[in-house]
């Protein structure tokens, strides 16, 4: 008796704490800052009722419409590139080659690295005056340019080729696990019906790894959206406000600006705009899932 | 029921730490080599008078680190006797009615001080925060070489400045050395519109931010001027430190840089000397003007009476001959205060003590734009995102300046 009322209540007892802190540290302070975006807030907090003034000096602004095209641009490229980078290695890693933990481990390690470590590599490798262009151009192809680092145009990009270097591996460690858990006896069958390898492929292995699909992009996503760190390591978010992102923009206008209501509401934003691509896809991910079954 | 005991744990837990609180706890970011052993001086200062000191120093961020951490206090009610605090904001501060009136040591301060300096460090009419030191701000560092190469004369208005960066440009080297960050392309802009305008337009356009001084034909000469700085200066500028500007000073790679005077701190530790490997001059056209950018302890209110006083002996401690001498000598900047000895410092210096009080007299002293001193943050930000998008993109003159009189609308 006593071990059966242990037993009901010990694991909610066990979790509580837990839950009680992400309740209060996660989305208590979700729901302080939606309440600050509505505010007066300067400085200070500071509860004066503001309405949607907030939002509309967040609309007004352009350097938040810099960010948030930005913040398209790299998502949309970071996310298709690790993704596609990713599956092409572990496909080829998948074809039982000699070496293969070595070589995973090669493709693996930038993950480890922080975004600070490989946005300042990358800032020295992009720098026209100390990296690759002037090692292109000292091996006899003076003409040679490669600026985008330094050009508020294309500067988004190198935050994009930094991003995907970085996180390239982590996509195909989980796409090459997916590999391995696709029934073999279905691969046989399918080569015993003359199927050619990328058939198989494309026809089977693929439309398989749906759920590690879904993972992958979940997660590239959150990575994508809070993205602070690379960006202000290997562009400051400059050239000027080139490559500003919603979370550089934040964090300025909260913490060095003194308008902690226009810094709410941006974070207001970012988290709408999580919800927006987050919602739909894990909807449709448990509606799929639960059908297949 | 549990909210009241909660209340009173809360309120319990502040009685306890007002009681404990018997020393000087000051904020301050000054943790680097020459700053570190400044503010030991004052340490010492402190001591010798009997006070407790209690250092807070948060480095990092330019002190935005800093002042996360003093909002947050302040928030529990629990503010340290003093914080580094500079400019408008001490006046944003003072609104949000923390700050402690210490006109009980500033007896003399409105004779020691030039008033547009005083009128910092004053909260509807009573002194708040004490002066530490005194940047300027509009100073332009050339490599000597180079200059006596090119004829050795010094320019003193635009086109002249820009008759010698042909001339160093001609001579293979990056005429105007210079970081692209946000805040360094404000730095130039502040000290072109000076140039170009004069003291008065640049009050009026950026401290003011009359709409009708923006919106005029000088400040579309000075963006007009400024695109032109922009082709002397390298490619590579992109998200250069300013430090590392000052060194292609040095070695002769860059011909000069726009920056305040915190740069002779580099020329110094490289044992260079000034009017032998390096000229310190005011920017083009501001020879009779001077933009001050000047650091503060701004005095928080405290209950406690021993506190109370250990705050106003700082606040005086701050102030004395001995401390701003000591201090200033380490970190490269002037004294504040008026009629001292300025025996100790560099030909650099003694010319910036020379043209503030100068300046203090004639209405060229002007607080800096780019540094903080002028206008509140959020305006500031907001100008500074037109002049950094201005120096990197194509947008014409005429457009900067539209978009600056949006910009300066800001609140």
């Amino acid at each position: 008796m006593t071990s059966r009322v242990a037993d009901h209540w010990l694991p909610k007892l066990v979790l509580s704490p837990t839950l009680a802190a992400s309740l209060l540290f996660v989305y208590g302070f979700i729901l302080i800052t939606v309440a600050l975006s509505f505010t007066e807030s300067r400085l200070l907090p500071n509860w004066e009722w503001a309405g949607i003034e907030r939002y509309l000096d967040l609309f007004d602004n352009e350097r938040w419409w810099t960010s948030a095209a930005n913040l398209a641009i790299f998502g949309t490229l970071f996310i298709a590139l690790s993704m596609a980078i990713g599956l092409l290695i572990a496909i080829l890693l998948d074809q039982k080659i000699r070496g293969e933990g070595f070589l995973r481990a090669i493709y693996l390690y930038p993950m480890a690295l922080s975004f600070i470590v490989s946005g300042t590599a990358w800032k020295w490798i992009l720098n026209p005056g100390l990296g690759l262009e002037k090692l292109v151009q000292s091996w006899g192809f003076p003409d040679f340019t490669f600026d985008w680092l330094v050009n508020p145009d294309m500067a988004i990009y190198t935050v994009v080729i930094a991003g995907v270097w970085q996180s390239a591996g982590f996509a195909m460690a989980l796409f090459l696990a997916g590999l391995r858990g696709v029934d073999s006896e279905i691969i046989k069958a399918a080569q015993v019906d003359g199927a050619s390898t990328p058939t198989i492929y494309r026809r089977i292995i693929i439309p398989t790894l749906r759920p590690v699909f879904f993972s992958v992009t979940l997660i590239l996503a959150h990575i994508a959206i809070k993205s602070f760190d690379l960006v202000m390591a290997l562009t400051g978010g400059g050239p000027g406000t080139a490559t500003d992102v919603p979370a550089i923009f934040m964090y300025q206008f909260s913490f060095s600006r003194g308008q902690l209501g226009l810094g709410a509401a941006s974070a207001v934003m970012m988290l709408m705009t999580v919800i927006a691509i987050m919602v739909p896809l894990m909807y449709a991910e448990t509606k799929a899932s639960g059908a297949g079954r | 029921m549990k909210l009241k005991f909660v209340a009173a744990a809360i309120a319990a837990s502040f009685v306890a730490g007002a009681s404990y609180a018997a020393e000087v706890e000051v904020l301050h970011w000054w943790t680097s080599g020459g700053e570190a052993k400044s503010v030991a001086e004052l340490k010492k200062m402190m001591e010798a008078k009997g006070h407790k000191w209690k250092d807070f120093a948060v480095a990092g961020g330019g002190g935005d680190a800093a002042m996360t951490a003093l909002k947050a206090r302040v928030v529990a009610g629990n503010a340290p006797v003093a914080a580094q605090i500079k400019g408008p904001s001490i006046q944003e501060w003072a609104q949000q009615g923390v700050l402690a009136d210490i006109s009980g040591a500033a007896g003399e301060w409105d004779k020691l001080l030039p008033k547009v300096v005083g009128d910092v460090m004053k909260y509807k009419g009573k002194y708040v925060a004490a002066p530490v030191n005194v940047h300027r701000v509009n100073w332009l560092w050339i490599n000597q070489e180079a200059l006596n190469k090119a004829g050795g004369k010094a320019p003193t208005n635009f086109d002249e400045f820009f008759a010698l960066a042909d001339k160093f440009k001609a001579a293979g080297m990056t005429a105007i050395a210079h970081g692209g960050q946000p805040w360094q392309d404000a730095t130039v802009f502040e000290s072109v519109v000076l140039g170009v305008g004069g003291a008065k337009f640049f009050n009026d356009a950026l401290v003011k931010l009359d709409p009708k001084a923006i919106d005029s034909p000088t400040m579309l000469k000075s963006f007009d001027t400024l695109a032109k700085i922009k082709t002397y200066i390298d490619k590579d500028a992109a998200g250069r430190d300013w430090n590392l500007a000052t060194a292609m000073v040095m070695n002769g790679k860059g011909g000069m840089q726009f920056m305040g005077d915190w740069a002779k701190g580099e020329f110094t530790s490289a044992n260079k000397v000034a009017g032998k490997d390096y000229a310190c001059v005011p920017t083009p056209g501001t020879a009779n003007a001077y933009t001050f950018n000047i650091d503060s302890f701004a005095m928080f209110k405290v209950k406690d009476a021993a506190v109370q006083k250990g705050q106003l002996d700082l606040a005086t401690a701050i102030m004395s001959p001995e401390f701003q001498e000591v201090f200033n000598l380490n970190k490269g900047s002037i004294p504040v205060r008026s009629g001292m000895s300025d025996a100790k410092f560099d030909a650099c210096a003694k010319k910036s003590i020379v043209d503030f009080n100068a300046t203090a007299k004639s209405g060229g002293l002007v607080p800096s734009f780019a540094h903080g001193m002028a206008v509140p943050s959020a305006t500031q930000g907001a100008i500074v995102d037109v002049v950094a998008k201005f120096m990197n993109s194509n947008m014409s003159s005429k457009d900067a300046v539209a978009a600056l009189v949006k910009a300066a609308k800001t609140k």
